[in-house]
């Protein structure tokens, strides 16, 4: 493995993401002697599951447990590869001819490739309710990333509100790490609890179940866990001072709190996809936008795929195999007489164990309506301050669609780029139509997917013919 | 706020500025790190309503944890590393010319 930052004009594969999808892409084509660049915007490998996988200071496995540390395995397969890891790299654009736009320590660089996998992952569902934009509240994903990459846990009055399995985790690494949960607000929609339960059987077979349970049951000894939330705001004057909600009484409770995590299930990371017009189809299961691919991860674009949960969100054990079979399609493709390939069956049969059990989480923890379509006061795009109330006024007369909404309201056309209102903005609208998801779309994204200077793009190396194109003399 | 817990990793110790107040750190530690357990208030302003913004996803999709680094603004702090001497300035206002 090499990590210098001499990056080649050309490689026969490149993958953008360090997480399992993509270090276990880069050791198969790596491994079958293809020249592999992997592009990673992190300063370790590992994506968010495996965040700090090689430096984390939190020791031994008492608050991160052995599903944690088998993420080494990925890493150490790469190591005595050829594979280009390139940390701190940062994708901001991916033709259809495959010139991905890369930048690294201020420096902007092209570079092209035979096949592209993009392995860029999940993020958390936004969780839009009054009072989220608090300093004082984020996501339960990023306290783990503090706890794993530094070993930091939130001090005073630590609440934790949604649904999921991750939540789950969370509570229970903080716990182990000492900190006092004053309280667990369940979300879990009551509804979707029935409509998980034909999946149950197969779920009891799944290796989620004993894990869930452990995980669970410790929690519930240790914090108190209010059931049936069905409402929920943030409160504070700059600062998040104290939380309300509605349990299972129906009366509105209020409790002071210093932080607020939130997390209700995760949805695939889709800004580079979408951006090389790859097309994505709305899941009424997981009820988010999912890339349209093949068993391969094989996309309609030609040469670009996609693997683990940025292809349908499916955890990340399951993650690595799917980066397998993508890496194994890289290298049919490149060089179909290669001998000496994984054995795709074998990943086959352990992507099937992996599956097992997803179709009880995707439906239990399918978050509810009341925490997707948010209620009128609530902002709904942080970065241009959009609520839900403008959104449907703006629908009300006459705005079909989150494209339209951008020149009525500037709606997801903030620094985050419709990422953490994109979901919520189509379901919206969607409701306020009467119409399902699939029919109202999503942002159209485009190029540079991610910030980039204009010194950055300037001081591109260019060719004489590029510079020709420009110049009048 | 933020604490660190026992560390016996052996990683570096460095000192960064935040707002031109010392602050220690560890190597490999992000900005927005060190950021939560500094008591800093917010890292930046919306530009909108002026109200104060915090890490919010700590994964480099929310921009919420933009500050100003070594005088480059608008810097996504979860995704960068402390070095030993970073000048780091929240953003106070709604636009810092020259930043």
């Amino acid at each position: 493995m090499r990590t210098d930052n001499s990056i080649d004009a050309a490689y026969d594969v490149a993958i953008v993401g360090a997480g399992p999808a993509g270090l276990a892409a880069a050791a198969v084509t790596a491994g079958c002697d293809l020249s592999t660049i992997l592009l990673d915007e992190n300063a370790g490998p590992g994506g968010q599951i495996y965040r700090a996988i090689t430096s984390t200071p939190v020791g031994g496995e008492t608050i991160l447990d052995r599903d944690y540390w088998d993420g080494k395995d990925l890493v150490l397969d790469l190591k005595d590869t050829a594979t280009h890891y390139l940390p701190r790299a940062t994708v901001w654009n991916l033709s259809r001819d495959r010139e991905i736009g890369v930048s690294v320590g201020g420096q902007a660089h092209m570079l092209s490739a035979k096949r592209v996998i993009l392995a860029t992952g999940a993020m958390e569902r936004p969780f839009a309710i009054p009072g989220w934009t608090l300093p004082g509240v984020m996501t339960i994903g990023a306290a783990q990333t503090v706890l794993k990459s530094s070993g930091l846990v939130p001090e005073g009055r630590v609440v934790l509100a949604g649904c999921g399995p991750l939540l789950w985790l969370c509570a229970y690494q903080l716990l182990k790490s000492g900190c006092a949960i004053q309280a667990i607000l369940d979300t879990t929609d009551a509804g979707a609890r029935r409509g998980a339960l034909r999946h149950a059987p197969e779920f009891a077979r799944s290796h989620y179940l004993a894990k869930g349970v452990k995980l669970m049951a410790y929690v519930r000894r240790k914090a108190r866990v209010i059931n049936r939330v069905t409402a929920l705001s943030a409160h504070g004057d700059g600062r998040l001072d104290s939380i309300s909600y509605v349990g299972k009484s129906g009366a509105l409770e209020r409790m002071p709190a210093d932080h607020l995590l939130l997390h209700q299930g995760v949805i695939p990371n889709v800004n580079l996809a979408m951006s090389v017009g790859i097309p994505h189809t709305w899941d009424e299961v997981q009820l988010c936008w999912s890339p349209t691919v093949d068993s391969f991860g094989t996309t309609p674009i030609d040469g670009i795929a996609i693997a683990g949960d940025g292809a349908g969100i499916a955890g990340g054990w399951a993650a690595a195999d799917r980066g397998r079979l993508a890496g194994i399609a890289a290298v049919r493709a490149i060089d179909p007489h290669r001998a000496g390939l994984p054995d795709e069956l074998a990943i086959r049969r352990d992507l099937d164990l992996a599956l097992r059990g997803r179709a009880f989480i995707d439906h239990m923890y399918r978050p509810a309506k009341v925490f997707r379509i948010p209620t009128d006061d609530t902002i709904v795009c942080r970065c241009e301050e959009i609520t839900a109330g403008q959104i449907r006024q703006t629908v009300a007369i006459g705005c079909e669609g989150p494209n339209q909404l951008k020149s009525f309201l500037r709606c997801g056309m903030g620094p985050c780029q419709g990422r953490l209102c994109g979901t919520t903005v189509t379901e919206v609208i969607a409701e306020a139509r009467g119409v399902p998801a699939a029919e109202v779309g999503y942002y159209r994204l485009r190029p540079p997917v991610k910030p980039i200077t204009l010194s950055e793009l300037a001081a591109m190396p260019q060719t004489d013919a590029a510079k020709k194109a420009v110049l009048r003399l | 706020m933020f604490r660190r817990l026992p560390d016996n990793s052996g990683a570096a110790t460095l000192t960064v500025t935040i707002d031109g107040e010392r602050h220690a750190a560890r190597t490999g530690d992000t900005v927005a790190a060190i950021l939560l357990m500094s008591g800093a208030r917010s890292t930046r302003v919306s530009p909108v309503s002026g109200e104060p913004r915090a890490p919010y996803c700590m994964m480099g999709v929310c921009f919420e944890c933009l500050v100003t680094i070594d005088g480059v603004g608008n810097r996504q702090s979860c995704l960068i590393e402390v070095a030993d001497g970073m000048r780091i300035e929240t953003q106070k206002t709604r636009r810092e010319a020259g930043k």
